[in-house]
């Protein structure tokens, strides 16, 4: 009697049919692999992209056989005109900081660990959570049209400056049709994104199981609660942003444009615009934007850490704490990316000090994982290796900030590829080796195999050795002040710097093709892998207490009753040195 | 299985029905979302509330930035909207209270409750065709989208409220439409979720026209 | 395999920091007044912040050797003084840090934006529109004439929309496509957008400011020694970004004067 009211009560029924199953599915954990897999395509088509880039940069007039196929402009007979140049990083960026960093390590890891971990059976919004994955999946093809409209993609990079990005046709062919698209990709982008931001907390606040107080969430959950919290401010900024823009462009407003451009020779019949409102509205979801990207690393990587170290961190508390203070200081920052953009001098010392101020927490982080490492019995697997290089990278992408936070260092490597070296390596290298990390540790549950070891270790080596020889000489080009953004290096100057720019090239490619070791292994362990069983990693928290993988309502209709603290290693339980959340047993400590 | 560990974390929260008949098929209660989405309406008030930040701030700036500010006269009949919409709040908690009272077998104060959300969805559209009569009255001063910033932020603003007020129409909709149907079962937080985002939109357009008014 | 872990990433962290320690790729030399000042600012933080990469990286490989896969079996610890001591440890180092950095760091800054330029500063106004800088001298009467955006003629050369039939002030302006001026002597960069957001930076001037369209920007700057610099665009501005460049010409008063007469004389 008690089990049919409880199935009864299931949010949704089972799904029938295969649309229902596999598409537009209800299920958090289908909609989790379908962002998974979107990410996974945005990332083989944004790395693609910067192959191409680098590509061009130390060989300029080389032919790529077929590329003309992609476009006939922009590469003539294979070979990339600098003008394509921009296309390609424009989109590059768009996609990895969008489609690749928000999705992956947010949307994906969060929409099917989340409810788990929280002893819940679905998301709060089950078909809020369907459509928010459409509504992105959407934006992403809006965006990939702009590959094959006859005017091309934007070429006015991932942030899209007025009045380049607003006057229209005049200012390039992809900033027509190109930069229309773009434009209402990123506003559908942010409605999908506040959809799942709206559902993550209120999953979070509401369906937490008994006796899973706050301070027994998984310091992932945390951070994807944290993550959605600031991904739902930010996005309802960039919203408007978006909408402002899209008027300048095609109702003739002047939001972003000011007055007597003269664009290709014609005076722009817009007045009184501020540019720099544009800059103050992208910026101020920018930068909170990269925390998006980078917070949900943190947390898998500590929750990955805990379980190789077989103890708990130092404090798991203090974790949280910073990443809150994170969130909150992101919201007092975004002025540091406009130093030099004629922003009130005065305005950039102000925005100087909480710049700086960051590093405190993100150095509390930095300190107690290193600090828990010290006494532990670290496993080494794949995952544990990418949670470490996560450490390592964490370091060294976040020196860098020390000297873009400071105004006046800021005047000589503003624009320049230091830039490029610091944000790759702390928001795009640092969150991927959290997605890394997750999808070794958390395959099993997802597809019930476990995921190949020796190809996971060896895609950890190339990975790891290969990013650092891409990004670190980044910096050194940066220190010497190479502009970023530049398509070729003609001039007298840069001429001394090709042989780096050559050794970064031939690093990207190698690393690049490292990277298909992993979908290998993906495609390959998802049907060859060995079964794996319900706790593969003698881990504590919900995830493990299920099936793998975990039936359509996650706990067979039953609702788990939490008796502990997420992290209870090194302790003498039932099964071994650690106790299960939903287990009855005494807490030994 | 054994159910010694596990037990039903909360009771499914009460359903509101119709009538007998209808009431037993409205016991598939869902479980714990009732919770959820009264939770998930403030989140989203706060998502919403953001943005209308958002655009306020860039209202101030984009004052500021240029002296090609012209402030335009209002149209009096934003009042009287103003008004409708105020009201429809009045008559959402008379139909709140109804609602809340029927019992299961009641079915004048279905009819009562049926009747006065009627009220508030018919000022709703009064609401919005008022919107639409600023808009044309606008226009026919010569103050399009484009005309001048100050136009630009009144029919961005009004446009913004109004699709908010639009979508909270469709909630209506389908809140009376769960209420009046005999097989459906509405549930409670559906009702007050909706009758939160209802309110939520007058208060959002007395601040939307705090700004439009304010004249720096 | 921890081992590995631990080798391979002090070979990094060395390898990473070889060249910034031996200055294998630096700045060209600082040829302004204030530039000196943000060098050492750079190198300070460089210092520091080299400290902190080698410091973490090498804590992080030797936990990682000593402590992963032991065969002891022995007891788990937890590091002395635990979260504690980590929070507090944080606090001291980064805050004393940021407390240097920020407050020396604004000395360079409050040096280039908070000084006004001196008034015999010499003003030159900088156009940067889609893809060229255009520079602009007052001419004899010291001043600008106005501009006019809709006589913007590049085919007769009116860069900067002038209309010297009816202003008189703009009929002695010089305009020119290099940025010529005397060594030694403060300048006033006027910065005016012509179409969309550019950005003036000459590394060995250690300055960079963006152009931003409708907004009236300036920056000074002293040039202390003679020679030909290379001016970029660094903010993207559209399809020839690649190629919107021009040249910095530091000259001897007697020379600038030269320059100025000759160029006066082809108006």
């Amino acid at each position: 009697m008690e089990e049919a009211s409880d199935q009864q009560a299931h949010v949704h029924p089972p799904p029938e049919g295969f649309l229902r199953k596999y598409v537009f599915s209800l299920d958090h954990k289908v909609i989790g692999k379908q962002y998974y897999a979107l990410g996974l395509l945005a990332v083989c088509i944004g790395m693609a992209l910067s192959w191409l880039m680098r590509f061009h940069l130390v060989w300029p007039t080389t032919r790529i056989p077929g590329l003309e196929l992609l476009s006939k402009a922009g590469a003539p007979g294979g070979i990339i005109t600098p003008e394509y140049y921009l296309s390609l990083l424009t989109m590059h960026g768009t996609l990895m900081v969008f489609f690749v960093l928000t999705n992956a390590p947010f949307a994906a890891f969060g929409n099917y660990f989340l409810p788990i971990q929280i002893g819940a059976e679905d998301m709060a919004f089950p078909r809020f959570n369907m459509m928010s994955f459409w509504t992105t999946l959407v934006a992403f093809l809006v965006l990939i049209l702009a590959f094959i409209i006859p005017d091309g993609p934007p070429i006015s990079g991932w942030t899209s400056y007025a009045p380049l990005s607003a006057v229209g046709k005049d200012a390039g062919p992809g900033m027509g049709w190109g930069m229309n698209l773009w434009a209402i990709s990123i506003a559908i982008f942010c409605i999908g994104s506040l959809l799942g931001a709206l559902n993550f907390i209120a999953t979070t606040l509401d369906l937490r199981a008994k006796g899973m107080t706050l301070m027994r969430m998984p310091i992932c959950t945390w951070a994807w609660f944290i993550t959605s919290c600031i991904a739902l401010l930010a996005f309802a900024v960039l919203l408007p942003a978006c909408i402002l823009l899209l008027l300048d462009r095609a109702a003739g407003t002047s939001f972003f444009i000011p007055s007597g451009l003269v664009v290709s020779d014609r005076l722009q019949a817009h007045s009184g615009g501020s540019p720099l409102l544009w800059q103050h509205l992208f910026w101020f979801f920018g930068h909170p934007e990269v925390y998006i990207a980078i917070l949900p690393s943190m947390g898998i990587v500590s929750h990955i850490l805990i379980n190789s170290m077989r103890k708990p961190l130092l404090s798991a508390r203090v974790i949280i704490y910073s990443m809150m203070s994170i969130g909150f200081l992101s919201w007092m920052v975004w002025g540091h990316h406009m130093f030099v953009s004629g922003m009130n001098p005065f305005s950039s010392l102000l925005f100087s000090f909480p710049t700086l101020t960051i590093t405190i927490p993100a150095t509390i982080m930095t300190l107690i994982w290193l600090g828990s490492l010290y006494g532990a019995n670290i496993r080494i697997n794949a995952a544990s290796l990418f949670a470490l290089g996560f450490i390592s990278m964490f370091v060294s992408g976040g020196v860098s900030g020390f000297f873009l936070a400071q105004p006046s260092i800021d005047i000589v490597l503003h624009a320049t590829y230091f830039v490029v070296g610091h944000f790759h390596m702390v928001m795009g290298v640092a969150s991927l080796f959290g997605v890394f990390a997750g999808t070794y540790f958390w395959f099993s549950k997802m597809t019930g195999r476990m995921m190949n070891q020796t190809l996971g270790q060896l895609h950890f080596w190339l990975t790891f050795i290969g990013t650092y020889c891409i990004f670190m000489p980044f910096h050194y080009l940066g220190l010497v002040g190479n502009v970023r953004r530049y398509s070729s290096f003609v001039d007298d100057f840069m001429g001394p710097l090709m042989p780096l720019h050559k050794f970064i090239t031939i690093a990207a490619l190698g690393t690049g093709a490292a990277q298909l070791i992993f979908i290998f292994n993906l495609i390959y362990s998802r049907y060859k892998g060995v079964p794996a069983p319900e706790n593969p990693w003698n881990g504590t928290t919900l995830e493990w207490s299920i099936p793998s993988p975990p039936p359509w309502n996650n706990f067979g209709g039953k609702h788990p009753i939490i008796y502990h603290d997420p992290y209870q290693y090194d302790v003498k339980g039932l099964k071994g040195d650690y106790i299960m959340q939903d287990s009855p047993e005494p807490s030994a400590g | 299985m054994s159910s010694t560990s596990y037990e039903s974390v909360r009771k499914p929260p009460p359903a509101l029905g119709v009538s007998k008949a209808s009431s037993a098929r409205v016991a598939k209660v869902l479980y714990g979302a009732g919770e959820a989405s009264r939770s998930g309406i403030w989140v989203g008030i706060f998502a919403i509330t953001m943005s209308f930040a958002a655009f306020t701030s860039a209202l101030f700036v984009r004052q500021g930035s240029s002296a090609d500010w012209a402030h335009i006269a209002l149209p009096a009949i934003l009042y009287g909207n103003t008004l409708a919409l105020l009201l429809s709040s009045a008559t959402l908690q008379r139909a709140r209270r109804a609602i809340l009272a029927v019992a299961a077998t009641e079915s004048h104060a279905v009819r009562q409750g049926l009747g006065w959300l009627m009220a508030t969805l018919a000022l709703g559209f009064v609401f919005i065709g008022g919107q639409y009569q600023a808009w044309r009255q606008l226009a026919a001063q010569g103050l399009y989208l484009a005309t001048n910033p100050n136009s630009s932020f009144y029919y961005v603003l009004t446009a913004m409220h109004g699709l908010h007020v639009l979508a909270g129409i469709a909630a209506l909709v389908f809140v009376m439409s769960r209420f009046a149907s005999r097989h459906a079962a509405l549930r409670r937080s559906t009702f007050e979720a909706t009758a939160t985002y209802w309110h939520f939109m007058g208060v959002l357009w007395l601040y939307v026209l705090l700004v439009l008014r304010t004249k720096l | 395999m921890g081992k590995l872990f631990a080798i391979v990433l002090v070979i990094i962290a060395l390898a990473s920091a070889y060249p910034i320690v031996t200055h294998m790729y630096v700045m060209p030399e600082d040829v302004s007044t204030h530039g000196h000042q943000i060098d050492e600012q750079l190198s300070d933080t460089m210092a520091e912040a080299g400290i902190s990469f080698l410091l973490a990286q090498f804590v992080l490989a030797i936990f990682v050797w000593k402590f992963a896969e032991r065969k002891d079996g022995g007891k788990l610890k937890n590091f002395p003084g635990g979260a504690k001591i980590m929070v507090a440890g944080a606090f001291i180092l980064v805050g004393t840090e940021i407390l240097a950095l920020g407050v020396f760091g604004q000395r360079a800054w409050a040096n280039v934006y908070f000084t006004p330029p001196r008034p015999d500063a010499l003003q030159i106004q900088a156009q940067a529109g889609q893809f060229a800088f255009y520079f602009r001298y007052p001419g004899a009467d010291g001043k600008f004439g106005a501009i006019y955006p809709d006589k913007i003629d590049e085919g007769n050369q009116n860069y900067f929309g002038l209309d010297p039939a009816n202003d008189i002030e703009s009929r002695d302006d010089i305009v020119s496509a290099e940025l010529v001026i005397p060594v030694n002597r403060e300048i006033h960069l006027l910065m005016h957008a012509k179409d969309v957001g550019h950005s003036f930076y000459v590394r060995e001037l250690r300055i960079q400011q963006d152009f931003v369209p409708g907004l009236d920007l300036s920056v000074h700057f002293t040039a202390t020694k003679i020679g030909r610099y290379e001016i970029v665009c660094t903010q993207l501005c559209g399809l020839g970004h690649y190629n919107m460049k021009a040249y910095l010409n530091v000259m001897a008063q007697d020379d600038f004067e030269k320059w100025v007469k000759q160029k006066a004389s082809e108006l």
